[in-house]
C-alpha cells in the first residue's frame, strides 16, 4: 500500500540501487552456499581417495544406500551410513517428545491467566539458560559427569552411596548413551520451543478465552479443544524446524565419547558427513552423496516451512486489507 | 471465572491455590535441572582433583581455583600438553575476532539486504524476497563437502575468511528484518529525505539504520552467540588445527579428548572457562534475548 503512492510521484528510477543493496548477499550466497551445493552434487559422482578425480556415476549413491556384493567397503559404507541414519532418527523423536512436552507444559503455565506463577520472567531467563551455551562445552561437562571411570561424577556418587558397586560404563552403554544424549538435547532447546510456542499462544485472542470460560469450559477442555488447534500451525513449525536441527544433529553426539573414536550408538548422518571428507585422504564422493541425501530430505521439510512463513503473511495482509 | 459456576467461592480459592503451588514447585524443580550442571562445573573448578575423585559431588566450592589456573598455565605440568593445548587468551581472541567480525557483517548487510528489498521497486525483487525465504532452512551442512573441497583447492582452508565472510549473507536474519522493517519502518522517510536532497547511501546509514537498532541489537546478540558457540564450521575448514587457530569450543575439546590430562579439577576450569562469557552476556542481555526468540529465530 505504501509503495504505490511514491510510483506515481517518481520521477527518477531508482531502482539500480534496489539491485546494488542486495548485491553482497547475493555475492556471498553465491560464493559459499549456492557454488558449494553445485559442487557436492558434482563430488557425489567422482571417487574417493586417491580415484578423487575419476566420474563413477551413481556409484556413491549405490554405495551408501545399497552397498555391493562381495565388496566390503561399499557395504561397510552402506551399513554405517543406515546405521547413522537410524541413530539420527533415535536421538531426534527421544528428544523431540521430551522437549515438546516439557515446554508445551510450561508454555500453557506461563501463559495462564487464571493461576498465575511469581517469578515468570525469572523462570523464562533460567530455562532458555542452557541454549545458550556452547555445545561443545556441554558434551565436554557431560562427558566428565558421566564418566565411565569411577572418577566420573555421577559413578562416584553412586559408589559413594552404595547404590553400586563397580562403576558403570555409562558412555559404552548403548541406551544409556543415547537417553544421554536425547535429555541433553532436550535440555538446551526446551526453553527455545517453550519460547516459541509462549509467542503463538500469547498470539490467540484472549476473547476467545473468555467466551470459553463463560460457556463453562475446563482448564482441561481449553486446552483440546482451543489453545491446541490454533497452536497447530506453529507446532508443525516447531517441529519441522526441530526435524531440520535434528538431521544436523553434531556436536554432542560427535564428542559424547571417551578416547579417540567417536561413539558408534551416537553416529549421526552430519557425523557420518564430517568424518568422511575429514580425514587424511577425503572420501568426498561418499560423504557428498549423503550430503546430497541430507539435502533433497531438508529441502522437501523447507516447503513446509516456507509455506508456514508466507501463510502468516499473506494472512497479515488479509487483515491489513 | 467459569470455576465459580461450579464452586463455592472459598474452595475455588483453594483449588487455585493448590494448583499454583504445585505449579511453582515444577518451576522449580526445573530451574534446579537447567541450573545444576552449570553449578557442578563452576564448583568442581574450584576443587582438585582429589576432591572430587574422593568427594564426588559437592554443593561447596573448594578452595582451589587459583591452584587449578597455575596447573592449566604451567608448561611442566603433563609435559606441557595443557599449555600446549588450551592457550585461554588465544582461545578468547580468535573466538571473539571471528565472533565479533561476523556479527557485524551478518546484521550489516542483511539490514541492507532487508532495506533494498523493502524501500526500492525492481523487477527481481519478488524473486529475490521469495528466494531467501526458500532457502532459509539450507543448512551449512549439506554443502559442507563441496565448500571444503572448494576451500582446498583455493588454499583458503586454515584461513578465517570462509569462516567470516559467509556471515553477509545470513537469509534468516534478513527475513526477521523484512517482517520488522515492514511493521514499523516508515518508508516516507525515505522519500523525505530524497526531496532534502540526500542521496541514497546516506538516506540508508544515517536515517535508516538508527530506526533499525532495536532489529539490529535482537540479531546482534544472536548471531555473537552462534558464532561464538560454532564448533562445527571452524574445525571443518581448518583443517591442520594450528594451536594458534583454535577457537574456544575448539580448544575445550582438544583438552577434553586428550586421555593423558587427568586433572579433573583444571579440566572443568577449562569446560567452565568457555562458558563463562557467553553465560555473562546472556545474564545482562537476557531481556532482550528472551523477548527476540520467538521473533524469527529458527532452530540450529
Amino acid at each position: 500500500m505504501q509503495s504505490a503512492a511514491p510510483k506515481t510521484r517518481k520521477m527518477i528510477s531508482y531502482a539500480k540501487y534496489g539491485y546494488i543493496f542486495i548485491l553482497p548477499f547475493f555475492l556471498v550466497y553465491a560464493v559459499f552456499m549456492i557454488y558449494p551445493l553445485i559442487n557436492t552434487i558434482l563430488l557425489s559422482f567422482k571417487g574417493n581417495g586417491p580415484t578423487a578425480e575419476q566420474w563413477v556415476g551413481f556409484q556413491n549413491y549405490q554405495y551408501i544406500l545399497f552397498g555391493e556384493e562381495g565388496n566390503r567397503l561399499a557395504n561397510a559404507f552402506m551399513k554405517s551410513f543406515w546405521q547413522d541414519f537410524l541413530n539420527t532418527l533415535i536421538l531426534w523423536v527421544g528428544n523431540f517428545v521430551v522437549q515438546i512436552v516439557l515446554s508445551l507444559l510450561l508454555a500453557v503455565w506461563f501463559s495462564d491467566n487464571r493461576i498465575k506463577i511469581k517469578g515468570t520472567g525469572f523462570f523464562k531467563v533460567v530455562v532458555y539458560m542452557p541454549n545458550i551455551i556452547t555445545a561443545a562445552s556441554v558434551a565436554s561437562l557431560f562427558l566428565m559427569l558421566f564418566g565411565n571411570s569411577k572418577y566420573g561424577a555421577i559413578n562416584s556418587l553412586l559408589l559413594n552411596a552404595g547404590a553400586i558397586l563397580e562403576p558403570v560404563s555409562f558412555l559404552n552403554n548403548q541406551v544409556i548413551t543415547r537417553i544421554l544424549v536425547m535429555l541433553i538435547q532436550s535440555w538446551m532447546w526446551f526453553g527455545n520451543t517453550m519460547l516459541l510456542l509462549l509467542s503463538g499462544i500469547y498470539g490467540i485472542d484472549p476473547s476467545i478465552y473468555e467466551a470459553a470460560s463463560i460457556d463453562g469450559s475446563s482448564g482441561m477442555n481449553t486446552f483440546f479443544k482451543i489453545t491446541m488447534p490454533i497452536l497447530k500451525p506453529i507446532f508443525i513449525y516447531v517441529f519441522i524446524t526441530s526435524m531440520i536441527g535434528g538431521l544436523q544433529m553434531f556436536d554432542i553426539p560427535y564428542l559424547l565419547h571417551e578416547g579417540n573414536t567417536t561413539s558408534m550408538y551416537l553416529e549421526t548422518s552430519a557425523v557420518f558427513i564430517y568424518k568422511n571428507f575429514h580425514q587424511a585422504v577425503p572420501n568426498y564422493g561418499i560423504s557428498a552423496a549423503a550430503s546430497v541425501i541430507l539435502f533433497i530430505i531438508t529441502a522437501v521439510l523447507g516447503i513446509f516451512v516456507y509455506k508456514f512463513n508466507t501463510e502468516g503473511d499473506n494472512k497479515k495482509r488479509k487483515k491489513s486489507k | 471465572m467459569a470455576d465459580a459456576y461450579n464452586f463455592s467461592s472459598s474452595e475455588y480459592r483453594r483449588s487455585i491455590m493448590i494448583q499454583s503451588i504445585i505449579r511453582l514447585v515444577v518451576c522449580i524443580i526445573i530451574t534446579i535441572i537447567c541450573l545444576f550442571p552449570i553449578y557442578i562445573l563452576i564448583i568442581n573448578s574450584t576443587r582438585t582433583t582429589s576432591e572430587i575423585i574422593d568427594q564426588g559431588v559437592s554443593l561447596l566450592p573448594g578452595g582451589s581455583l587459583i591452584d587449578n589456573f597455575k596447573t592449566l598455565n604451567d608448561p611442566n605440568v603433563a609435559n606441557g600438553t595443557y599449555v600446549r593445548s588450551f592457550q585461554l587468551w588465544v582461545g578468547y581472541g580468535n573466538s571473539l575476532l571471528i565472533a565479533v567480525s561476523s556479527t557485524i557483517l551478518t546484521v550489516f548487510f542483511s539490514g541492507m539486504t532487508a532495506y533494498g528489498l523493502t524501500v526500492y521497486d525492481f523487477k527481481l525483487k519478488g524473486a529475490s524476497t521469495t528466494f531467501i525465504l526458500a532457502v532459509m532452512m539450507i543448512p551449512t551442512q549439506v554443502v559442507s563437502t563441496g565448500l571444503l573441497q572448494f576451500m582446498v583447492q583455493i588454499h583458503l582452508n586454515d584461513n578465517y575468511l570462509p569462516i567470516i565472510l559467509p556471515a553477509v549473507a545470513a537469509p534468516q536474519v534478513v527475513f526477521y528484518m523484512l517482517q520488522y522493517m515492514k511493521s514499523s519502518f516508515p518508508i516516507d522517510i525515505v522519500e523525505a529525505a530524497r526531496i532534502d536532497g540526500c542521496n541514497e547511501w546516506r538516506t540508508f546509514l544515517q536515517i535508516s539504520l538508527p530506526i533499525l537498532k532495536p532489529a539490529f541489537a535482537v540479531q546482534a546478540i544472536f548471531a555473537f552467540v552462534s558464532s561464538w558457540n560454532n564448533y562445527y564450521t571452524p574445525s571443518m575448514l581448518l583443517i591442520s588445527s594450528k594451536p594458534e587457530q583454535r577457537t574456544m569450543p575448539m580448544m575445550v575439546t582438544y583438552v577434553l579428548n586428550n586421555d593423558k590430562l587427568t586433572n579433573f579439577g583444571v579440566n572443568y576450569l577449562v569446560v567452565a572457562l568457555s562458558i563463562i562469557p557467553v553465560v555473562i552476556v546472556y545474564l545482562c542481555l537476557s531481556k532482550f534475548i528472551v523477548k527476540g526468540v520467538a521473533l524469527g529465530a529458527v532452530k540450529g
